[in-house]
C-alpha cells in the first residue's frame, strides 16, 4: 500500500525533527552539541524600518557629502583608547574554533579597514597579533593560554561574562579539535574535551569585578581600554553593574550570537533577543548618565549594514561581526559539497563547526581543509563585506540626514511587528503606539 | 641603567598602590636595586601586581585581593594574609605568604612557586596550569577544580571535592580529604614521586617527611564525552 | 553586591569607640557597595518590660516629637532620640502593645528594629555620607554590623537597605545574590511574614523570622536556611550579645574573621578590618562554606565561640 499524501501532516508539538531528537537523545544518553546561533525565529532589526528624509527632514548627498563613521572606544578610564575607522568590529572566536588561516584573514581585513578584531577562549597567537593592528583580548573563566605579556601587548581587554549563544554556560571545545597545537596552547593533553568554566575562577558579581577591572589596570600601567562582555539576558542590571564595577565598554551579545559548539538546549532557550536588549542596555547607561562615555558595542545576529544602522539608531556606538564574518570568508559556501555531504548536511545548513571538520576550512585545524582558505582571499572577501555593510550603513544614514552615523535616533525607525515595536520601543509604522508605554493605536 | 628603586621602603598610607606598581613596573634587568619593603598594605588591592622583572618585594602586613597577579620572575613574599587570587596565573618567580591565604590561591598559574605557610581557603589551585603550589597548612573545598597541570602540595587536610574534574595535574596529600572530587582517585607513590615532593617542600623551605604524603590525579574518565550508544544493542 | 562588616568589642576601649572603628570599616567598603548603607549597633540595654525601637517615617517626615508626645499618653515611661532620620524609642511596655499604637496613631511610621539592645540606622547614598547623616561615630556599644549595598537587581531606597531585621534583636546583612527568593516570598507570605520590598535579602531575613517563630533556635533557623536558600551568599547576623556568620555551600563571596585580645571582626574584604587597632598582627582567617558560626559573650562577659560551629545561648 502506498504512503497516503494526505495523512502525511505533522504532529504541532511532534514533527518528524522532534522525533528524531527524542529517538537521538534516547540512543545516546547527552545532549545535542552544535556550533552557530539559533535557529528559531525571533524579532530582530528586520522587523524594524527606518525613515528616510522628505521634506520634513532633508538627506545628505551620496558620495558627496560625507558621513563620518569613526568611534573611539574605551576613553572613560583607559589612557590609550581605540579609534576605529568603521562602527563594525569583529567578535571574539578562538584560535581553536578556528584555524590560522581565519584569524589571519579577519586581523589583515579588520586592519584594512581600520577596525579590530577579538582573540578568544585559548589565548593569543603571534599570526593573530601579527594580522591585527588592532587586538582586544579576551579574559575567560577557562583562562586558557592567559598570559600577562600577551595583556600587554593587546590594545584592549574585554572581560568575558558571558556569550549570546549561552549566558550562564562555558565554553566546549571538543576533543576532535584539540590537536597538539591547540593543546599545548590551553595546557592540556590533545584529543580530551575542553569543558571551559561557568564562572571566573577568582572573581563573582560586580563588587569583585571591579577588583578584578583594578588589577587588570595596575598590570597594564592603565593604558588599555577595559570592555566587559555579557550575553544578553537581565540586561539592564548587567550594563549598569559593569558600568558600576567600572567598564569602559560594554559588549552585549544578544541570544542570536554564535558559538563554535555548545548545548543546542542553551542556544534555543536562554537569553533575549538582540533587539530588546539594546534597548534595555542603552536605557541603563542613559539612566547612570554613561550613555557614549561608556561605549556599548553590539553583536548576536549582525549581517548588514541595515543591521548595524538600526543597531546604532537604537543607541549601540558599534556592532560586532561574528557568524557574518565567518560567512563572508565562505562559511556554508556551497563548495566542497561532498565534504558537507559527509558530515550529513547540505551547504547552507552546516552548524558542524565543532566536529573540526568544516568542508570550507574555517572552523578546523586541518592542515588540507584549512588550504581551502587562502587568508588573503579570505581578508579580500572580509574586506569586501566590510566595505559594503559600511556604505549600506552610509546610505541609511545619510538617507535620514546624518552626516556621522552616531547621530542616527531611535526616531529614525519604525517597527513592522507589534513585537519589534514592543522589545524596540519604537512605534508601530503608521501608528503613535509603542505598546507597553501608553497610548493607543 | 636607571634605579627605580633606590628608596628600599614604600610606604602604602603615602604612595598609592598604582605608584608602587609603576615603579616596579620600570625595573629593568641589570638596574642597581632590585629589592623594596612594602610597609601598611592595609588589605588594598593588586598590590605587585604584573611584575616582570626579577625583583624582591616584601610586603610586611595583609594584603587584599591578587597580590603578585599574573607575576614573572619576581619574588614577592607576603609577611601576613593574603585576600582572594593571590599570583593568580603566576607565570615564574616565587610568592611566599608567611600567613594565611585566600580563596582561588593560584589559580590558573601557568609556572613559578606559590608558598602558602598557613591554610589556604576554597579553590587553591583552580584551573592551575603549571604552577607548583606548596601549602603549610590545610586547603577548602573545591581545591584543584579542573587543575590542569602543575603540582599541588598540601601539608595539612583538604576539604570536600579535592581535584574536581582535575586533569593532569598532581596533588600531594600528608594529612586527609574530606572527599575527594568527581574522576580524581589516589595515585601509586612511586619513587619519582617522592624525589619530586622532596624537592617542592625544600624548594618551599618546609620540612615534611615525602614518606607521609599521598598522591591523587585523574582517573581520566571525563576526558571525552560517554555516548552510551543504546541503539546498538 | 556588597560589602558587610562586623565588630565584637572585648575590651572597653573598643566598646567606647566602637562606632568610630565601625565607621572607618564601613567606609573601607564603599567601594563595594556606593549606593546605599546601614548599621546595627548593640548597646544600652533597656532591661526587662521596656522595648527600644528604630524608627523612620515616610517621605522625609520627622514626626519625632508628636510620636514622643503621644506614645506618653498611653504608656508609663518613653524616652526620644533623634539621629539623622531614625529616632530611638525606648518605651516602657509590651512591644506588641507599642507597634499597634504606632501602626494606629502614626502609620507614616516605619519600625526598622526591636529589642532590647539593637538599634538600626540605614540610609541610601554613599556609605560615608551615611556614617555623616546618624553621626555614627560617637555610637558606643558592645557589638556592632555594617552593610554597604550595590543594588544589582532591586531598587535603590532606604528600605532596599541592609541590615533587615528578622526578630527582637536580631538582624541580617547580606552579600552575594539569591536565585530562589521569589517563591521563597511568596510561601513566607502565606505564613504570615510581611515583606516591605522585593528584596532578596529581605527574604533571608523573613526566613529566619519565620523559624525562629516557629520556635527553632537561630543555630536551627540557619541550619535550615543552608537548605532552603539557593544562590551564593555570605550572612552576618547580629543577635542579643553577639553575631553569626554563614555562607552557602559553594562560597565564593569572600569573608574574612579576624581576631584580636580586644575585638572579633568579620568583613567582606580584609582592608575593612586592616582599620582597627592591632590588626597587622590580629589572627586572620576565612569562615568554611556551609557552616554556622556563631559569637557571643558569656556569663563573664568573655567572648566565646567562633571557629566551631557553637549553640546560641538560651
Amino acid at each position: 500500500m502506498s504512503v497516503d499524501e494526505r495523512a502525511q501532516r505533522p504532529a504541532g508539538l511532534f514533527p518528524p525533527e522532534t522525533i528524531r531528537e527524542i529517538q537521538r537523545a534516547a540512543d545516546q544518553g547527552v545532549y545535542e552539541i552544535r556550533g552557530l546561533g539559533s535557529k528559531r525565529r525571533l524579532p530582530h532589526f528586520d522587523d524594524l524600518l527606518m525613515l528616510g528624509a522628505s521634506i520634513s527632514r532633508y538627506p545628505l548627498e551620496g558620495y558627496r557629502e560625507a558621513c563620518h563613521t569613526d568611534v573611539v572606544i574605551g576613553g572613560r578610564c583607559a589612557r590609550k583608547p581605540l579609534h576605529l575607522d568603521i562602527p563594525i568590529t569583529i567578535a571574539g572566536m578562538s584560535y581553536g574554533s578556528l584555524g590560522t588561516h581565519a584569524k589571519r584573514a579577519f586581523g589583515w581585513a579588520a586592519s584594512r579597514m581600520g577596525t579590530s578584531t577579538t582573540t578568544g577562549d585559548g589565548g593569543m597567537t603571534d599570526e593573530e597579533r601579527a594580522a591585527s593592528d588592532l587586538l582586544v583580548y579576551q579574559v575567560l573563566p577557562s583562562r586558557y593560554g592567559m598570559n600577562p605579556d600577551d595583556l600587554r601587548r593587546a590594545d584592549a581587554i574585554e572581560v568575558v561574562v558571558g556569550q549570546g549563544a549561552k549566558p550562564g554556560g562555558g565554553g566546549m571545545l571538543l576533543g576532535q579539535k584539540v590537536n597538539e597545537t591547540v593543546a599545548a596552547m590551553r595546557d592540556l593533553p590533545p584529543g580530551v574535551d575542553q569543558r571551559s568554566a561557568s564562572r571566573h575562577p577568582d572573581w563573582t558579581g560586580p563588587d569583585d569585578l571591579e577588583i578584578k577591572i583594578q588589577e587588570l589596570r595596575e598590570i597594564t600601567d592603565w593604558e588599555k581600554p577595559i570592555y566587559v562582555k555579557v550575553g544578553a539576558t537581565r540586561t539592564r542590571f548587567d550594563t549598569a553593574l559593569a558600568v558600576k564595577a567600572g567598564a569602559d565598554a560594554v559588549v552585549l551579545d544578544g541570544m542570536q550570537g554564535g558559538t563554535a559548539a555548545t548545548q543546542d538546549v542553551f542556544i534555543e532557550h536562554v537569553g533575549i533577543p538582540t533587539l530588546p536588549a539594546v534597548r534595555q542596555a542603552v536605557e541603563a547607561l542613559q539612566e547612570m548618565g554613561m550613555h557614549r562615555t561608556v561605549q556599548l558595542i553590539v553583536s548576536g545576529g549582525i549581517r548588514s549594514g541595515a543591521d548595524a544602522a538600526k543597531a546604532l539608531a537604537l543607541g549601540a556606538d558599534a556592532v560586532s561581526i561574528g557568524t557574518a564574518a565567518m560567512m563572508a570568508i565562505g562559511c556554508n559556501k556551497p563548495v566542497y559539497r561532498e565534504d558537507y555531504h559527509a558530515l550529513g548536511v547540505e551547504p547552507g545548513y552546516c552548524h558542524h563547526c565543532h566536529t573540526g571538520r568544516c568542508p570550507v576550512g574555517i572552523t578546523t585545524q586541518d592542515p588540507e581543509l584549512e588550504s581551502r582558505l587562502p587568508p588573503e582571499k579570505g581578508a579580500r572577501l572580509l574586506q569586501n563585506y566590510l566595505k559594503t555593510m559600511v556604505y549600506e550603513l552610509q546610505t541609511l544614514a545619510r538617507a535620514c540626514g546624518k552626516s556621522h552615523v552616531l547621530n542616527l535616533e531611535p526616531e529614525d525607525m519604525v517597527a513592522a511587528t507589534t513585537e519589534a515595536a514592543a522589545m524596540a520601543k519604537v512605534p508601530l509604522a503608521g501608528t503613535d503606539w509603542v505598546p507597553g508605554q501608553g497610548g493607543g493605536p | 641603567m636607571s634605579d627605580v628603586l633606590a628608596e628600599p621602603v614604600c610606604d602604602l598610607d603615602a604612595t598609592s598602590v598604582r605608584e608602587l606598581n609603576a615603579r616596579l613596573h620600570a625595573v629593568r634587568e641589570g638596574d642597581n636595586a632590585t629589592g623594596i619593603v612594602v610597609r601598611n598594605p592595609r588589605g588594598k588591592h593588586a598590590i605587585a601586581a604584573g611584575l616582570d622583572a626579577p625583583v624582591e618585594v616584601t610586603v610586611d602586613g595583609h594584603v587584599g585581593f591578587y597580590c603578585a597577579g599574573m607575576n614573572k620572575r619576581a619574588t614577592v613574599t607576603i609577611n601576613g594574609h593574603a585576600g582572594p587570587g593571590v599570583a593568580e596565573n603566576m607565570m615564574s618567580g616565587r610568592v611566599h605568604v608567611r600567613g594565611n591565604a585566600s580563596q582561588s590561591a593560584g589559580a590558573t598559574g601557568h609556572g613559578g612557586l606559590l608558598v602558602i605557610e598557613g591554610d589556604a581557603s576554597s579553590r587553591c589551585g583552580i584551573s592551575m596550569k603549571g604552577i607548583d603550589i606548596v601549602v603549610g597548612g590545610s586547603v577548602g573545598h573545591m581545591s584543584a577544580f579542573m587543575a590542569q597541570k602543575g603540582r599541588l602540595v598540601i601539608c595539612g587536610d583538604a576539604g570536600p571535592d579535592l581535584g574536581d574534574s582535575i586533569y593532569e595535574a598532581r596533588i600531594y596529600l600528608r594529612g586527609a580529604a574530606e572527599g575527594l572530587g568527581a574522576d580524581c582517585v589516589e595515585k601509586h607513590m612511586r619513587a619519582e614521586h617522592r624525589a619530586e615532593l622532596s624537592e617542592l617542600l625544600t624548594a618551599a623551605g618546609l620540612a615534611a617527611d615525602p614518606g607521609e604524603f599521598r598522591r591523587y590525579g585523574s582517573a581520566r574518565k571525563l576526558y571525552n564525552f560517554t555516548i552510551d550508544t543504546a541503539d546498538a544493542l | 553586591m556588597c560589602g558587610i562588616v562586623g565588630l565584637f568589642a572585648k575590651s572597653r576601649e573598643i566598646e567606647d569607640r566602637l562606632g568610630e572603628h565601625l565607621t572607618k570599616m564601613l567606609i573601607e567598603m564603599e567601594d563595594r557597595g556606593p549606593d546605599s548603607a546601614g548599621v546595627a549597633f548593640y548597646r544600652d540595654p533597656v532591661g526587662e518590660g521596656w522595648v527600644k525601637l528604630s524608627v523612620t517615617a515616610l517621605g522625609d517626615t520627622r514626626p519625632w516629637a508628636d510620636v514622643s508626645a503621644g506614645l506618653h499618653t498611653a504608656f508609663p515611661e518613653v524616652s526620644c532620640t533623634e539621629r539623622g532620620s531614625h529616632a530611638v524609642l525606648k518605651v516602657k511596655g509590651d512591644f506588641e502593645a507599642v507597634r499597634a499604637w504606632l501602626a494606629h496613631h502614626h502609620p507614616e511610621v516605619r519600625i526598622v528594629s526591636a529589642g532590647d539592645a539593637i538599634e538600626i540606622f540605614k540610609e541610601k547614598g554613599l556609605p560615608r555620607d551615611v556614617a555623616d547623616a546618624f553621626a555614627l561615630r560617637e555610637i558606643t556599644g558592645t557589638h556592632a554590623l555594617g552593610h554597604t549595598r550595590m543594588a544589582t537587581e532591586s531598587a535603590v531606597t532606604t528600605a532596599h537597605s541592609h541590615p533587615f531585621s528578622t526578630g527582637m534583636d536580631l538582624c541580617l546583612v547580606h552579600n552575594g545574590s539569591l536565585s530562589n527568593h521569589n517563591r521563597l516570598r511568596e510561601r513566607l507570605r502565606r505564613l504570615g511574614i510581611t515583606f516591605q520590598t522585593d528584596n532578596d535579602s529581605e527574604v533571608a531575613a523573613g526566613f529566619l523570622t519565620e523559624r525562629m517563630r516557629a520556635g527553632a533556635s537561630l543555630r536551627e533557623a540557619l541550619d535550615a536556611a543552608l537548605r532552603a536558600l539557593d544562590g551564593f551568599y555570605t550572612f552576618a547576623i547580629g543577635t542579643h550579645d553577639g553575631f553569626a556568620v554563614v555562607r552557602d555551600p559553594i562560597a565564593c563571596k569572600h569573608a574574612v574573621l579576624a581576631e584580636t585580645d580586644d575585638w572579633v571582626a568579620m568583613a567582606t574584604e580584609f582592608r575593612a578590618i586592616a582599620a582597627l587597632p592591632g590588626a597587622e598582627t590580629a589572627r586572620v582567617w576565612e569562615p568554611d562554606p556551609g557552616r554556622v558560626y556563631i559569637w557571643h559573650r558569656d556569663g563573664e562577659g568573655r567572648v566565646v565561640g567562633g571557629a566551631v560551629q557553637a549553640e546560641v545561648p538560651a
